[in-house]
């Protein structure tokens, strides 16, 4: 193909290089024998095997996960709420405001997002902690999964929900039953989405949180500013291979599901 | 039964929804202009006067009456916080240009791309944006490293004697930028080049154009719509960086983030700080409504 030239192959080549080569070196290296990451010394998976006896970090992976599975599930519901009203509702009072609530997450500087939350907490005498966090993590994700559901919602075919609603069911009903399958794969990567993303954050979890609360980012940040180690290194490929994961099984859901509907509309269309 | 109970449920979907972000992202933003206004004070919390909800409106009036604007007159007799802003614009301005330098030719390299793989190739771009932020940045740090694997690359190979001296400098903040906000900038060029009608490119060819000027004078134009996006996506959150200044710059490297961040989290100034917050808001408010009106405009409303 003429279109796809040599400059073009290379300048995505280079791209991904860019992208991956750091990545890819972080995870060689927490396979190190010694304990510098820059030399290579030999294999070894003897910083893996200490992290399980680090007790402080498995604390905080704990609590991370914890926040992580939590928030993410509301933002989700609200997210998806969040999405419905945008896409379903195009004049309401105050809907620009609701949009710009929806957008200006998306981009705001983490650390006002950070400050202006623990001032919230601070004036309304939310001691904080686990729930605080919780919190925090719940409103900056719910965001991204509006956007992510709004995506779907709008390519939505909406005369099925008009023929639901036609033979009598309620929109309650109407949502459950064939809005929310249509859309579940959206609703899922969502999920995945707040999911990670809660699991990543360290500027607006260090605001936000109080004594007994650390997460995993927040303990990570304060062994990284006294030093590189492999240890650290050793953390952050567990991560990215949890990370991967997730989003391999999520693609594959959301392919299957795809491959279903294609099935089941030509199907439809065939009687 | 069925007419009330769905008046109830549209409401409830908006509400719902909207009541949370009332909550939690726009009123604290006012508790931060607010508290922007109070004096220090060393107590917990560590401003006067204390704000509080239960003493109602006259206590509200009372607590007006008390405002001071010392804190901004601080910020403008400290060059410090003047050069702060001054630099996080710089740095993030200079990143967001070099991000798209990047950015574009991978962009309309995947947009040319046969289509069977495009699906692979934008995966590939989302994946990085799901890993840690943190961990990606942390990453570089091994790499720029004076004794670090990107020195011991370059003196091997010949390329240089000594190392260079990268991590702890500007040029390790744009890197970091750069790095960190790419999926950000590719995805939304990629898609504005994904929609653009092909015809309309072969037609300026035929009219006689040069394949270079084909591509300013239709393509470009085409694509503005994402360039822009994507510029605000990177830009915005880049001013206000806090991380990777912290990791990669040096101690004297100033961006308004991380000036932030040690206001509260090392001098406890929390009026001060408020107020550095309040100001960068202040800056960023432009491309913020910029951004969402792009983006409202996108979704086709």
């Amino acid at each position: 193909m003429q279109r796809w030239s040599r400059f073009n192959i290379a300048s995505i080549v280079f791209g991904f290089a860019f992208l991956y080569l750091p990545i890819v070196l972080l995870v060689v290296f927490s396979f190190n024998e010694s304990k510098l990451v820059t030399v290579w010394a030999g294999f070894s998976t003897k910083w893996y095997v200490q992290l399980f006896h680090n007790q402080a970090l498995l604390d905080a992976a704990w609590v991370t996960i914890r926040v992580g599975l939590v928030s993410a599930t509301i933002a989700t519901v609200l997210g998806t709420l969040a999405a419905l009203a945008m896409t379903r509702y195009t004049r309401f009072r105050g809907r620009m405001l609701f949009s710009g609530m929806i957008y200006a997450p998306l981009v705001m500087p983490e650390v006002i997002t950070g400050l202006s939350m623990l001032l919230l907490f601070v004036a309304i005498g939310f001691d904080r902690g686990f729930w605080t966090l919780m919190l925090a993590h719940i409103t900056f994700t719910m965001c991204f999964v509006a956007v992510v559901v709004q995506s779907r919602l709008l390519s939505f075919d909406r005369s099925i929900e008009e023929a639901a609603m036609d033979l009598g069911a309620t929109p309650v009903a109407t949502f459950l039953q064939v809005t929310l399958p249509v859309i579940a794969p959206a609703v899922f990567s969502g999920w995945v989405l707040a999911f990670t993303l809660s699991l990543d954050d360290l500027v607006i979890s260090s605001f936000t949180s109080g004594p007994g609360a650390t997460t995993l980012p927040m303990r990570i940040y304060s062994q990284v500013r006294l030093g590189v180690t492999p240890e650290i290194n050793a953390v952050c490929t567990i991560l990215i291979g949890i990370v991967a994961m997730g989003v391999l099984i999520a693609s594959v859901v959301s392919r299957r599901r795809e491959i279903q509907r294609v099935k089941d509309e030509q199907a439809a269309f065939a009687h | 039964m069925s007419k009330f109970g769905s008046a109830i449920f549209n409401r409830l979907v908006i509400i719902i929804p909207y009541a949370w972000l009332l909550f939690f992202f726009l009123i604290p933003f006012f508790i931060v202009i607010r508290i922007s206004l109070s004096e220090t004070a060393t107590a917990m919390p560590p401003y006067l006067p204390v704000f509080d909800l239960a003493s109602g409106v006259s206590g509200f009036i009372d607590n007006v009456k008390q405002f001071s604007f010392d804190n901004y007159v601080w910020l403008t007799e400290d060059a410090l916080y003047a050069k702060a802003y001054g630099s996080s614009l710089w740095i993030a301005a200079i990143s967001t240009f070099l991000t798209l330098l990047i950015a574009y030719p991978m962009a309309y390299g995947m947009a040319q791309a046969p289509n069977t793989i495009r699906p692979t190739l934008m995966m590939l771009v989302i994946l990085p944006f799901w890993t840690s932020f943190l961990i990606r940045v942390y990453a570089w740090i091994a790499i720029l490293k004076p004794e670090g694997l990107l020195n011991q690359f370059l003196i091997q190979i010949g390329i240089i004697d000594s190392p260079l001296i990268i991590l702890g400098t500007h040029t390790a903040i744009y890197i970091g930028i750069v790095y960190s906000y790419l999926p950000f900038m590719v995805l939304p060029i990629y898609s504005s080049l994904e929609k653009m009608d092909h015809s309309l490119t072969e037609a300026a060819q035929d009219l006689g154009c040069t394949p270079i000027r084909a591509f300013w004078r239709v393509t470009f134009p085409l694509s503005l719509p994402g360039v822009i996006a994507g510029c605000m996506l990177v830009f915005i959150p880049a001013v206000g960086e806090f991380v990777i200044p912290d990791l990669l710059g040096g101690s004297e490297t100033l961006m308004i983030g991380k000036t932030l961040w040690n206001e509260f989290n090392a001098n406890r100034d929390w009026p001060v700080s408020a107020a550095v917050a309040t100001i960068l808001l202040l800056i960023l408010v432009v491309p913020i409504m910029f951004f969402q009106h792009a983006q409202a405009k996108a979704d086709g409303r």
